[in-house]
């Protein structure tokens, strides 16, 4: 519960210039060429029991089309306020997103993963696209998506 | 105000209408792409469709069906997603799904001008430009035709502003549909509609297996597939999640382990309104809806030109230096729709100048007798807008003016300009003249029109001011000429000259043109019998108009001239040799003609009004009923077109002919034979008869009043005859 609360401060952190504990992160998703309209992408993270613990970016505005990013609407509940601040524009075809955020140095190495649900209009739903655990190690490894995403690296 | 509205939402809206009409009418062949293509429909349940899809690809994600109809699975083949078009009576994949390049690139640039969600707001914008244009349009037609109830009556009026009309009619309706249509998806994009229902929860609780057979499920088996939206299946190896299953009529979850619905939410009127709005817009799954979408966007680009083209004649307003109100002892008030009124305005200021009266010409709307104290005499010179209704800068003038006490001071002329093609001729100024008598103004010469910006017309109104005033001048009004062309004389025919009405038929061959002429549009424009040519006279810029008695398809260009004693013109021409040429340009004419479809024609007319109406005769290849009633002097001497019309009535272009001579014996007038036929006439007309009337005024006016008396008792009056176009005069 101590860490779930942490997370929650965390996950607005990007108007909050240094926390305690905090390090600085850069989430970077290469899109594929998936001859499409730009993608809406979901980033989130669960426990070590595959429970939802918070949201830390989401891209693309209309609240209307979040239920196609079908893992973090179960997860979240839908809940548009968890992702408060914490949101960007669609991701197009080919392009590329960077986000820097200060995620809690708790969140490492204890189990913790970050999901990526992807979806674009008329459109596959890829939930999960992306499921990665928080490492030390995997910091700045390259994963590799399915359908919308090219490849996926968080680094510290 | 309505103009002015249309006006300047079309002008700032018509580059961007135009991009986003072509757009959309090019999209509109996609929907009928897919009814081809699209496998064939079942009547199936979604238990039967789901578990035939799963049998054929077991990794299967996701169900669903597009507005189309088509059905599109998404599974995996191997480590690659894939989605596909299913063939619902096997279940298995059939072809790739998706929308091409060409395809996607068209939408985005039709809803968001390619600049995401900025191009959708301008595009919404557009759409709500559209809307208002459709609805305004709407407006204006009706007033142009004169009342919501002849909206549908023939056409009149001529060129850009006819074109204007006719594609407007056709396309307002789908442009209205669309444009509204659009702005619903706009705002169900932006979250801007009354909340549709919530999407339901995921149920708190499921039953934790997994496996239950999908073609057993009780709320799959119970949706059929014309109401199917999709089926979402649960992640595999996940004994917590479920399947999701949306319809027409809500959205739930089902359990996986033993097909029981867990939550589910009904569709609202908003969720409803917003596919349904979806559905229509695009077309999709009823391509022939979206086609006449589509063909009705390209009249976008056309109503566009032709109006921006109206706009840009009418502004050209006042350019007179005009004398003071407060010092002027004439005052000149003009209310114009097109423009045209005031070239006549600025010739009678010239002359009324020269002459030493100090004229202000100003528009109707700066009525203010108030601000006039020198005003001995007031002119009105009034066009009428459509059919009787005052034009753009008169609006409100009527009321001022019947509310202002006459001026016992001032003297008031009231002169018309207006098209006898409609009901309502010169409407707007009659009305003016009524009011004028009811506030007892004086009167300096008494009311008159002037059909179709006649010169002839408007010098003889001119005569009988330069009496009224005791001067001594000409309205010479030369409104500025379009291209002419040379035309040559190749027979000439000569009736009447003992019976004092010399008239000759003079036929002129058609300009020869070049390939180049052909190619840059410069040959003589196509011409119909009824239409006008207009001849400039040797020694005069004043184009005389005289009623065609041929079609360019006859070869020749035929009219029929009276010889008039002092006439320049007629003069001229009834001297004209073969070999001889004249300078002369065309005037289309469209309301004089028979209309098409097989219906009887009634021609009337007397003397020169033979022209048009042997031309239409002539024509008349395929044996539709025709009756002629013709009015002349003397059978020996102006019958004119005798050996023709025998031969016609001959071989079946003329069902019928009466003549009537009133130089005889016994004298009869055409008015006359008309009423002594007045049972087959009466029973013409009921079956939906169209009469065309040609000759001199007084003659029209004795044919009307004899026409409206035979068809009066059979339910039927002159006004609706006229406003449905079936009863047509040409005049003068």
């Amino acid at each position: 519960m101590k860490r779930f609360m942490a997370i929650l401060a965390l996950t607005t952190a990007l108007s909050t210039p240094v926390l305690a504990h905090a390090g600085q992160v850069t989430l970077t998703t290469n899109m594929a060429n998936y001859r499409g309209p730009g993608a809406y992408l979901a980033y989130y993270v669960t426990d070590a029991n595959g429970k939802y613990v918070g949201s830390l970016w989401m891209a693309g505005g209309k609240s209307r089309y979040y239920e196609h990013l079908r893992g973090w609407y179960r997860a979240s509940g839908g809940n548009t306020g968890d992702i408060n601040g914490i949101t960007g524009a669609s991701v197009g075809s080919g392009r590329k997103l960077e986000v820097s955020l200060n995620l809690n140095d708790a969140l490492f190495d204890a189990g913790y993963e970050l999901h990526i649900d992807a979806a674009a209009e008329d459109m596959r739903e890829s939930p999960n696209e992306i499921v990665v655990p928080l490492t030390s190690a995997g910091s700045g490894k390259a994963i590799k998506g399915t359908r919308y995403i090219a490849n996926f690296t968080y680094s510290r | 105000m309505t103009r002015s509205l249309h006006r300047w939402f079309g002008l700032i809206a018509a580059i961007a209408l135009c991009l986003t009409a072509l757009s959309g009418a090019t999209l509109s062949i996609f929907p009928v792409a897919d009814a081809v293509t699209n496998p064939a429909s079942q009547q199936i349940s979604v238990a039967t469709l789901a578990a035939r899809v799963q049998a054929a690809e077991p990794t299967v994600e996701q169900i669903k069906q597009e507005p189309s109809g088509r059905i599109v699975a998404f599974y995996f083949d191997g480590n690659t997603p894939v989605s596909s078009i299913i063939d619902p009576a096997t279940g298995a994949p059939v072809g790739e799904a998706g929308k091409s390049d060409l395809e996607r690139w068209l939408i985005d640039f039709h809803r968001a001008y390619l600049v995401g969600d900025n191009g959708r707001y301008a595009a919404a914008i557009v759409a709500g430009l559209m809307l208002a244009l459709s609805i305004s349009g709407a407006f204006l037609l009706a007033r142009r035709a004169g009342g919501w109830r002849h909206i549908l009556k023939p056409v009149s009026g001529k060129g850009q502003s006819r074109l204007h009309t006719i594609v407007s009619r056709i396309a307002v309706p789908a442009l209205f549909f669309s444009s509204i249509t659009a702005l619903w998806m706009v705002a169900a994009t932006f979250d801007v509609l009354p909340a549709g229902s919530a999407a339901p929860m995921f149920p708190e609780t499921v039953s934790g297996k997994m496996g239950f057979d999908l073609a057993a499920m009780e709320p799959l088996q119970n949706t059929q597939l014309d109401e199917f939206r999709s089926l979402t299946f649960p992640y595999a190896n996940d004994p917590t999640d479920a399947y999701r299953l949306k319809t027409s009529a809500g959205e739930g979850y089902i359990d996986q382990g033993n097909g029981a619905l867990l939550e589910w939410s009904d569709a609202n009127w908003v969720d409803k309104t917003t596919h349904l709005a979806t559905v229509l817009h695009t077309g999709q799954g009823m391509a022939w809806l979206g086609l006449i979408l589509g063909v009705s966007a390209l009249g976008v680009p056309v109503l566009g030109w032709t109006g921006t083209a109206m706009w840009l004649r009418g502004r050209k307003g006042p350019k007179i230096a005009s004398v003071a109100e407060a010092d002027a002892d004439t005052i000149v008030l003009v209310g114009s729709e097109g423009g045209t009124t005031w070239g006549f305005a600025a010739t009678l200021q010239t002359a009324l100048m020269q002459h030493n009266l100090k004229t202000y010409v100003g528009p109707m709307n700066t009525f203010d007798p108030a601000r006039w104290p020198h005003a001995k005499r007031l002119i009105l010179l009034a066009a009428t807008y459509g059919d009787g209704a005052a034009p753009s800068t008169a609006s409100g003038f009527a009321e001022k003016f019947s509310q202002s006490p006459a001026r016992s001071d001032m003297q008031l002329a009231i002169l018309g300009f207006g098209d006898r093609s409609f009901a309502h001729y010169c409407g707007f100024a009659s009305e003016l003249t009524e009011r004028a008598e009811k506030s007892g103004w004086k009167t300096l010469v008494p009311f008159e029109t002037v059909n179709r910006q006649s010169p002839q017309d408007f010098a003889r109104w001119g005569r009988a001011l330069a009496g009224a005033l005791d001067l001594d001048f000409e309205l010479n009004h030369v409104p500025a000429l379009p291209k002419t062309w040379r035309l040559t004389l190749i027979s000439r025919r000569d009736y009447g000259a003992d019976v004092q009405a010399h008239t000759t038929i003079l036929r002129f061959a058609l300009p020869h043109a070049s390939l180049a002429d052909r190619l840059t549009g410069k040959m003589l424009p196509k011409f119909e019998a009824g239409d006008l040519v207009a001849i400039v006279p040797e020694g005069s810029n004043l184009p005389r108009f005289y009623s065609l008695a041929s079609g360019s398809k006859d070869g020749f260009l035929e009219i029929c001239v009276r010889k008039h004693p002092g006439g320049l013109c007629s003069n001229q021409l009834t001297a004209m040799e073969p070999g001889q040429e004249i300078t002369a340009f065309i005037r289309a004419n469209p309301d004089f003609r028979p209309a098409r479809g097989k219906r009887p024609v009634v021609l009337i007319g007397a003397g020169t009004g033979i022209g048009p109406l042997a031309g239409f005769a002539r024509a008349n290849q395929n044996g539709r009923p025709m009756h002629l009633y013709f009015g002349a002097r003397h059978p020996a001497s102006d019958a004119l077109y005798d050996h023709e019309i025998a031969e016609w009535k001959a071989d079946g272009r003329l069902t019928t002919v009466a003549t009537a001579y009133s130089r005889l014996a016994n004298p009869l007038y055409v008015q006359d034979t008309l009423k002594a036929d007045a049972a087959n006439l009466a029973k013409l007309m009921t079956s939906g008869a169209q009469i065309l009337v040609c000759g001199g005024r007084e003659m029209a006016e004795g044919v009307a009043a004899a026409v409206a008396e035979i068809v009066e008792p059979h339910g039927l009056n002159l006004k609706t005859l006229k406003a449905e176009g079936r009863y047509a005069e040409d005049v003068y």
